[in-house]
Parts: C-alpha cells; sequence; structure tokens
C-alpha cells in the first residue's frame, strides 16, 4: 500500500481523470437542463478524492458531503448509475431518490452522502463502531469541507472519535470558501487542523494538488487506524475550479487566485508529473480519451434512461 | 410472574434483546457505569461489558451519528437522548439523516435503530425537561414512534422496536416510571401498530398515551358515575397509528375525546381528529374534544405544572360540559 509503481500511478491518474470529465460532463447537462437540483462540482479536488480513496481497501467505508461526485468515484462507484442519479433516473443507484447530493453506492464502499454541512461526519463515526464491535477491521473516512469545520457535528464526532480511539480519518478538503465567502469570515484559527489537535488527534496538512502527497497521508492514517490506534485529521489544501454550485459566477473569488490555481491543479499536475516519469504521451494522452468516452456514453445512457416509475415515490417507506 | 416496575421494565427489555443479538449495541450519556440518571438501565454494562453498553460524552450529534452510521453498516443500536427535549439538540440526525437515509438510497441501506428518551412533564424540571415531545417525531416521514404506558408493554414493544429494521424513537414517561405491575416471565415481545382497547364503553371513546392513559381511564371511572360509559384506548405507537381501532370504536360511541400531553398545536390529536372527522364522519354524533396541554413552554412550579398538564379533572370536567 505504500509507494506505487508508474503503472499504479497511471491508473490513479485514469481514476483523476474519469472524475474531471465526469464533472465537466454533470456541468454541461446542468446547463442543458438535463440533470435535477443543486449541482455542487468537485473539479480540482480529484487529488484530494483519488489519492485518500486509493489508500483504502474496497471493504473500506467512505461517508461523503454535498460535493462528493469525486469521492463516489475515486472509491470505485460505477459511472453509469451515478450519472443516471443525477439525471434523476431509474437506472441511477438510488433511483433518482437521492439526487446529487445523496449519492449512496455502499456496494463499494461509498456508504452514503449528505447534503447537511457536517451531518456526514458523524455517521462516519458509527461505521468504524461497527468495525470496532464486529472487529472487521475496516476503517471509515468522513469527507467534509472547511465549511464544516464550524459546525458542532464536527466538534462532537472528533472528541468522540478520539475518546473512542475509532479507526476513523476526518478529511478536511480546505478549498478556502465555506459557500460564497472565505473562510476568514468564519472563524479567527487560521489552520483548521488546530480543531482535531485540541482533542489529541494526530494532524497532517497536505497539498491537494500533489495527488501523491495526499496518498502518502492517508496510507500513515488508514494504517493507523487499522492498527487500532485511533482517528487521524488529514486537512488537504485544495479549490474549487467552479463555483459552490453550478450557477454560481464566483465573482468573489480574485482572478489570481483562479490563476494560481489552475496552474496547481492536480490533475494537469500529475500528468506532467508521470510523462517526466517516463510515461509516454500517447499513453498519458489515451487516459484523458477513455475517460471522455466513456464518460460520454454514461451521460448519454443517462439522458435517454427513463425517469423512475411514479410509485418509486412510495417505495421505501415504512412509517405511515 | 413477577412484579416489575416500568423503569425495571426498560432494563430487562434492553437486556431481553441484547441477548438475542449479539451484535446490538446500547450507547447514551450515563447509561452504562451510573445505570441511567432514571435508572432505567441497571445492570446493562455488566452483564454485556464496555464494548456494547457505552456511556457517550454530552454529545447528542455524534451520539445519533455513531447510531446510524452503525446500523447502516451491520450493527443494530439503541441510543439513549437522555431528555426527549434534547431530541432538538440533534434534529438533524432525528429528521434529516436517520428518517431519510433508506428512502433517500432507495433501500440500499437500512437503519435498525432505537431512540430511547424520556418524555412528559410531573416532576417539575420545567420547560427544558418536561416536554411531551412524540408529536415532533409523528410529524416526520421516516419515524415510527412508541409511547408505551405499562412495565410489559415497555419489554413487548421494546422488543418489536429493536427487531423491527427501520428507526424507532421509543419515549418512556419519566412520571410512569414507579409504576408497578405483575408480568409473565419470560420472553416478552409485541407488535407495533396495534393500539389496546382497555375498557369498552359505547357512549365516548377517550384516545389516550403514556401518561394520560391511566388518567383517561381514572376519568372513565367518574364519568361512568355521571352515567357516561367511556371506552378508552391506549394508543401505544403513533407511528404507525392503528387507525381500524379509533375507527370502530367511534363507530360503536358516536363520540370521540383525544387527551395529549404535548401542547395543543399540531398535536397528536389534531391528526386523529382529521382521521375521524373524515373517515367516520357520519358515525359522530357530538363535536370532537381534544384534551391537550395549552400552548405554553412549560413551568416549574407545582401549581403551575399541574394545572397545566390535563389532569383526571379536566378530562372529565371538558368531556362532561361539552355534553350536549
Amino acid at each position: 500500500m505504500s509507494e506505487l509503481d508508474l503503472a499504479g500511478r497511471v491508473e490513479l491518474l485514469e481514476r483523476m481523470w474519469l472524475i474531471r470529465a465526469f464533472e465537466e460532463k454533470v456541468s454541461e447537462l446542468f446547463a442543458r437542463g438535463q440533470v435535477v437540483g443543486l449541482i455542487h462540482l468537485g473539479i480540482g479536488s480529484e487529488g484530494s478524492a483519488v489519492g485518500v480513496c486509493s489508500a483504502l481497501r474496497s471493504d473500506d467505508y467512505v461517508f461523503g458531503n454535498h460535493r462528493s461526485h469525486a469521492h463516489a468515484i475515486a472509491k470505485g462507484a460505477d459511472v453509469d448509475r451515478l450519472m443516471a442519479e443525477i439525471a434523476g433516473k431509474a437506472s441511477g443507484y438510488c433511483k433518482g431518490k437521492g439526487g446529487s447530493m445523496h449519492i449512496a453506492a455502499p456496494e463499494v464502499g461509498f456508504v452514503t452522502a449528505t447534503g447537511v454541512v457536517g451531518g456526514n461526519v458523524a455517521l462516519a463515526l458509527g461505521a468504524a463502531l461497527t468495525s470496532v464491535t464486529t472487529q472487521d477491521n475496516r476503517v471509515s473516512v468522513a469527507f467534509f469541507g472547511d465549511g464544516a469545520g464550524q459546525s458542532g457535528s464536527l466538534h462532537e464526532s472528533l472528541n468522540l472519535a478520539a475518546l473512542w480511539k475509532l479507526p476513523v480519518v476526518f478529511v478536511c478538503e480546505n478549498n478556502g470558501y465555506a459557500e460564497f465567502s472565505p473562510l476568514s469570515a468564519h472563524t479567527v484559527v487560521e489552520r483548521l487542523t488546530d480543531y482535531a489537535s485540541v482533542y489529541s488527534i494526530p494532524t497532517v496538512t497536505v497539498d491537494g494538488g500533489d495527488v501523491m502527497e495526499v496518498r502518502r497521508a492517508a496510507v500513515s492514517a488508514v494504517a493507523r487506524a487499522r492498527a487500532g490506534e485511533g482517528p487521524m485529521f488529514i486537512e488537504v489544501l485544495t479549490h474549487r475550479l467552479r463555483g459552490h454550485y453550478e450557477g454560481d459566477p464566483a465573482a468573489y473569488r480574485e482572478l489570481s487566485e483562479r490563476e494560481e490555481w489552475t496552474v496547481r491543479d492536480p490533475v494537469a499536475r500529475f500528468r506532467a508529473e508521470l510523462e517526466g516519469a517516463g510515461v509516454a504521451a500517447d499513453t498519458i494522452a489515451a487516459t484523458e480519451a477513455a475517460a471522455r468516452s466513456r464518460i460520454a456514453s454514461a451521460a448519454e445512457s443517462a439522458v435517454a434512461a427513463p425517469g423512475p416509475d411514479p410509485e418509486e415515490a412510495t417505495t421505501d417507506v415504512y412509517a405511515v | 410472574m413477577a412484579e416489575l416496575s416500568y423503569r425495571d421494565a426498560v432494563s430487562r427489555g434492553i437486556a431481553q434483546e441484547m441477548r438475542r443479538d449479539p451484535n446490538l449495541v446500547f450507547l447514551g450519556e450515563d447509561v452504562a457505569a451510573a445505570g441511567g440518571v432514571f435508572k432505567t438501565t441497571v445492570g446493562l454494562l455488566d452483564e454485556f461489558g464496555p464494548i456494547r453498553v457505552r456511556d457517550t460524552p454530552i454529545s447528542e450529534q455524534a451520539i445519533l451519528g455513531a447510531a446510524a452510521g452503525a446500523a447502516m453498516t451491520g450493527v443494530p443500536v439503541i441510543a439513549e437522548i437522555m431528555f426527549s427535549d434534547f431530541l432538538a439538540v440533534c434534529f438533524d440526525l432525528v429528521a434529516n439523516e436517520i428518517a431519510k437515509l433508506r428512502y433517500m438510497t432507495d433501500g440500499q441501506v437500512s437503519l435498525p435503530i432505537v431512540i430511547r428518551t424520556a418524555n412528559g412533564a410531573g416532576s417539575r424540571f420545567g420547560a427544558q425537561h418536561s416536554q411531551s415531545v412524540e408529536n415532533w417525531c409523528m410529524m416526520i416521514p421516516g419515524l415510527k414512534v412508541v409511547a408505551p404506558s405499562t412495565p410489559e408493554d415497555v419489554i413487548g414493544l421494546m422488543a418489536a422496536s429493536v427487531r423491527d429494521p427501520d428507526p424507532v424513537v421509543f419515549f418512556e414517561h419519566k412520571s410512569l416510571m414507579a409504576t408497578k405491575a405483575t408480568i409473565p416471565d419470560g420472553e416478552i415481545v409485541d407488535e407495533l401498530g396495534k393500539a389496546r382497547t382497555l375498557r369498552a364503553g359505547t357512549d365516548i371513546t377517550i384516545v389516550a398515551l403514556a401518561l394520560m392513559v391511566p388518567r383517561a381511564m381514572a376519568a372513565a371511572d367518574r364519568l361512568a358515575e355521571q352515567g357516561i360509559s367511556a371506552e378508552v384506548i391506549d394508543l401505544r405507537t403513533l407511528v404507525p397509528l392503528d387507525t381500524r381501532t379509533i375507527l370502530h370504536s367511534v363507530e360503536r360511541t358516536g363520540r370521540l375525546a383525544t387527551v395529549e400531553e404535548n401542547p395543543r398545536l399540531c398535536g397528536w390529536g389534531a391528526e386523529i381528529a382529521s382521521l375521524v372527522a373524515h373517515e367516520a364522519f357520519w358515525n359522530l354524533d357530538a363535536p370532537i374534544v381534544r384534551i391537550t396541554t395549552p400552548h405554553i413552554p412549560l413551568p416549574a412550579a407545582n401549581n403551575l405544572e399541574d394545572a397545566t398538564i390535563p389532569s383526571v379533572d379536566k378530562i372529565v370536567d371538558t368531556i362532561v360540559s361539552e355534553w350536549a
């Protein structure tokens, strides 16, 4: 699980391209009115999603937030069923009953996402409690943003995870903005890792533009959790290359900041890094082409697929 | 057969289910070493050990989050929220997560959780520790709602709630803790969604829940002295609601009174009044009567609290005064 050979790294790039292509396609479909609801894209955070999930076993648990298409794909979710879900179709993971903010693919360990900021973090404690109770040696990951840092749920969860030494990895994707305002408008705390340190949880801050750096941190956190040594908090400095949600022009951001992050784009960076390491240009180009073709096909199927049967509105209803 | 208090029935009910399912976990504030603030969980830590019976910090969101995440991944949980008023502290978990995850995921996950909580007035604890909030949960799609009135029902409905694959909020009434009854030995398992007719009558149907059940029964005795024959139904569960028992009774008596401890606006009696007004309108001989706590925050002083919560006198007086 530690260092990846070149072929393994190319696989990471493939996965990152799959996410990038997926999110760009969702943006396109949104502009055409072909996906439903509020759409929060993870363009720019591929390094975080892929870096962390590449350190996990397939039976480890991931809990996502409102911006979790990337996390689900990184954990192995099927892009056809995911795209169909976002398009509100019967072939979606949740038959269109969840939508973009409430995706779930538990069969690959992406247990669920929740649309309430901070609401998913405590759920990861529970999956970890399952691991401790059944001694199945799995690790749970909660992905959340800097905006969740100020929520009570996060602090309760950090404290309990530390107290019970639960096998949880807290992954804070700090993109510098909570909705439409910078982190400085939300807290005077400068380093979000301080939140975890106060509960005696070890922390690390990594550059989300560098997938291998994220992965190294995750490998170490996961090993620690699996060994029964308790939780860890990884702050991934990342960026939203889009607005808070599709339709948000993100006029609050400085142009220079966008330019800086375009340079630090995790996908472009990793591609250049692999080229430098000797991977043939054709091979690299093929990773992008394959991803775009795969996603084009997923989008085509999703758009063409029928919506759920109206009777689906009242299935999985048990309390009436 | 043994005499058992409502309080001790809680721990017997939990223990019965923890023996049956070795994966079942129980969490809450001071539930393990201290045996619960109402001493409802004494002995569970000793029998089942610290992996399965866990004291938590005062962190209601973490408690219910942990319960939800564990339940979704195969470990069913009983989670205690010490006072039902504190459901408001973790209502995201109650209303947005636990109630909705099975539906939102199209059944890819299920949440076998029982949220146990101490409900109701009578202890002079004031507005933040005395509320009856079963109606808060009744209005959320995706929650089952249970409120037993007797020790035997505590055990039987606890078993039914634990064995249910979906989330149940289980309201234990603080003022019933000391009540006792003789109950059978061995396993007791009941069924959700079944009301119980405790007293047959011909003139009016009185529907009650939890602490209001013994008061409705006492009121029925007093009404009988005045020549009014009241049928008393203990709802036992609000969701699922046993509409059939209510409607069949009203079809025979022609009158309905609900006795609710929750405050008046959007109390569960309003839902039953709506049901009966629609389904049994032509059987009604008189307007439906709702006897509730007034729509106020609860006071602490003895005389104020007593004047606020429906009493036997208030039930009798209201029914008699509205008799036409």
